[in-house]
């Protein structure tokens, strides 16, 4: 564990030192104070010369506020990716991995140490990040989501499944290739999501079976649905259900515990793929 | 450097490998490695581009997995991890992370070793003095020329006091003033009873510090002993007249000989036996004019070994 743990702060200097925390914070806060002005003049806003209704202004603030968080939820992936990528990859690219492997470090624990070193990051941010926007959004707006833990949660493990799965490619893969796969496969799983619920829409079992397939193959658009039903208000969910959840930025229901189940499975699953992986490569 | 050449201590020796090959699909990168390094002796590695001498070292240090063969390292089977702990490695390709500084590097090196927290900051200030980087500890790696990147990696397999110091082609990157450096480095090494295993191509570098020396070509040990056994006697040539008709054959206790142009020559004669052979000419009625003694270099050894293949 000790070699493990060194690994994961190694990973965290490395994300200090070379500024990316600093630059993420002063981002985050730029956006957040960018939303948090856009939210205020929500409640200011008229209809035909009429105020906004308190349900109204939260309707409004409700749906602004899925769409501010796939925002962050898209850039928290790109963000895991360009991160993981290089994390093993570039290890061996530079020669790094020569001198870190000769000593009493098992591939085992580079691998856990740098998943570690990004995942908990990657949380704590989403963390931070997330409760800053539903602050803001409550604070201007009263809006609160209807499950903002849970939220959170699913946000985090939308990058999380990412950054596993760009770790596992960085094992075999050149960086630029590993970030470029893991990107592309994001973008094809919403792309899939959205065609599933179409699927549903239209009573279409192919089309349907493409949702289905995509939140088993990479849970990236099966965890921003997760993500999208506890950002939204009852009142959505039951048009969603109405109309099958079609779109991007609405779910008809919550995920069950047993696709949860399988998303964690499917974790450790990469993770394990990605050791028997790094075992097999000589640096 | 012979009178160490056969004075290994410990209780196993620094490595001992019987028949460890290694192959990459169809093509053997190291056909079946067997030879032994004792401890406290500096053992030089030497090979053609494609020997097999990185194969080997890496197979030595857990980073590739032998094919068939074994093999032990201080005693330890090799891809032991714990035993990794007392094992210092300079590669070939030095790369270190560029974003920390030197001080850094050599404590993430001494936390992967496992070595107690209170004597690192002794550890590296006397790493970084003996490499001549003392005062740069502080600056970053990226900032580092590149032969003061291999100084460092130098240090870096030098941290802890490890047992068998492991160095590839350890001079690759440095002027004529750090290569001496590196020898002095070495040589010390070797006083305090550390084991070195070099790998290298600079043949005169190997004379001058190795007590033993392996030559391995296409993946096998093609010579393997103390350097001054590995070279031999040096050819002697001496110009006289007068000898006696049949003294060209009673001569020849002193080796084959062959006569050319007023010259007669032995080769592989032990320089020990010279004012013999001198003393037996004379009293074969020689008039001796000139002797000259060579020496056989490590090089044209080294091409001696290689030329069958």
């Amino acid at each position: 564990m000790s070699a493990t743990w060194t690994i994961t702060r190694l990973t965290w200097h490395e994300l200090v030192r070379r500024r990316l925390v600093l630059a993420l914070l002063i981002c985050t806060v730029g956006v957040i104070g960018l939303t948090g002005w856009g939210f205020a003049k929500v409640p200011g806003l008229h209809d035909h010369g009429q105020r906004l209704t308190p349900g109204e202004i939260r309707v409004i603030a409700a749906q602004l506020l899925i769409l501010v968080m796939f925002m962050f939820s898209f850039v928290l992936a790109l963000t895991c990716a360009f991160l993981a990528a290089p994390a093993i990859a570039g290890d061996w690219e530079s020669g790094v991995a020569l001198a870190l492997l000769a000593r009493p470090l098992r591939r085992g624990e580079l691998l856990c140490g740098r998943w570690l070193g990004l995942a908990l990051p990657a949380v704590a941010y989403t963390a931070l990040a997330v409760a800053l926007e539903f602050g803001v959004a409550r604070w201007t707006t009263g809006y609160v989501p209807r499950q903002p833990v849970v939220a959170v949660a699913a946000l985090a493990a939308e990058g999380l499944v990412l950054l596993t799965l760009t770790l596992a490619l960085s094992t075999r893969l050149a960086t630029v290739t590993a970030a470029v796969i893991a990107v592309v496969g994001f973008g094809a799983m919403w792309m899939g999501g959205i065609a599933g619920a179409f699927g549903q829409v239209f009573h279409n079992g192919a089309i349907s079976t493409v949702g289905t397939v995509t939140h088993l193959l990479l849970p990236t658009d099966g965890m921003w649905r997760a993500a999208t039903f506890a950002l939204e208000p009852r009142l959505f969910a039951a048009q969603a259900a109405a109309h099958a959840g079609a779109g991007a930025f609405e779910a008809a229901s919550g995920p069950t515990p047993a696709y949860l189940a399988f998303v964690g499975a499917w974790a450790l699953g990469v993770l394990g793929l990605a050791w028997v992986s790094l075992r097999g490569r000589e640096p | 450097m012979t009178d160490r050449a056969s004075a290994p201590t410990g209780a196993s020796p620094a490595i001992h490998t019987v028949g460890l090959a290694k192959r990459y699909g169809s093509q053997v990168a190291l056909a079946g490695l067997t030879m032994t390094v004792p401890r406290g002796l500096v053992f030089g590695f030497l090979g053609p581009n494609g020997a097999g001498k990185t194969t080997a070292v890496k197979l030595l240090l857990g980073l590739a997995r032998p094919t068939s063969g074994e093999g032990l390292v201080l005693g330890a089977p090799v891809g032991d991890v714990a035993v990794r702990g007392r094992v210092g490695y300079l590669p070939e390709l030095f790369r270190y992370q560029g974003w920390m500084r030197a001080r850094e590097v050599l404590g993430l090196h001494l936390r992967l070793g496992h070595q107690p927290r209170p004597t690192w900051a002794a550890a590296i200030d006397d790493a970084l003095r003996t490499v001549g980087l003392a005062g740069r500890g502080d600056d970053r790696v990226q900032t580092f020329s590149k032969g003061m990147q291999q100084r460092l990696g130098l240090a870096v397999a030098l941290i802890g006091r490890p047992e068998l110091v492991v160095l590839d082609e350890p001079t690759s990157a440095l002027d004529p003033v750090g290569r001496h450096d590196v020898r002095q480095v070495i040589r010390r090494l070797r006083d305090r009873g550390t084991a070195v295993f070099l790998n290298s191509h600079l043949l005169t570098e190997v004379e001058q510090v190795c007590d033993r020396v392996a030559v391995i070509d296409r993946g096998r040990v093609v010579g393997e002993g103390p350097l001054a056994t590995l070279l031999g006697g040096g050819a002697v040539r001496v110009r006289c007249t007068g000898l006696e008709a049949g003294a060209l054959e009673r001569l020849q206790a002193f080796g084959p000989a062959s006569a050319a142009d007023g010259w007669l020559a032995w080769a592989g004669l032990d320089h020990e036996r010279v004012p013999d052979l001198v003393a037996r000419l004379v009293a074969e009625g020689a008039r001796v004019y000139q002797v000259d003694v060579t020496q056989t270099t490590l090089e044209e050894r080294f091409l001696q070994l290689l030329a069958p293949s």
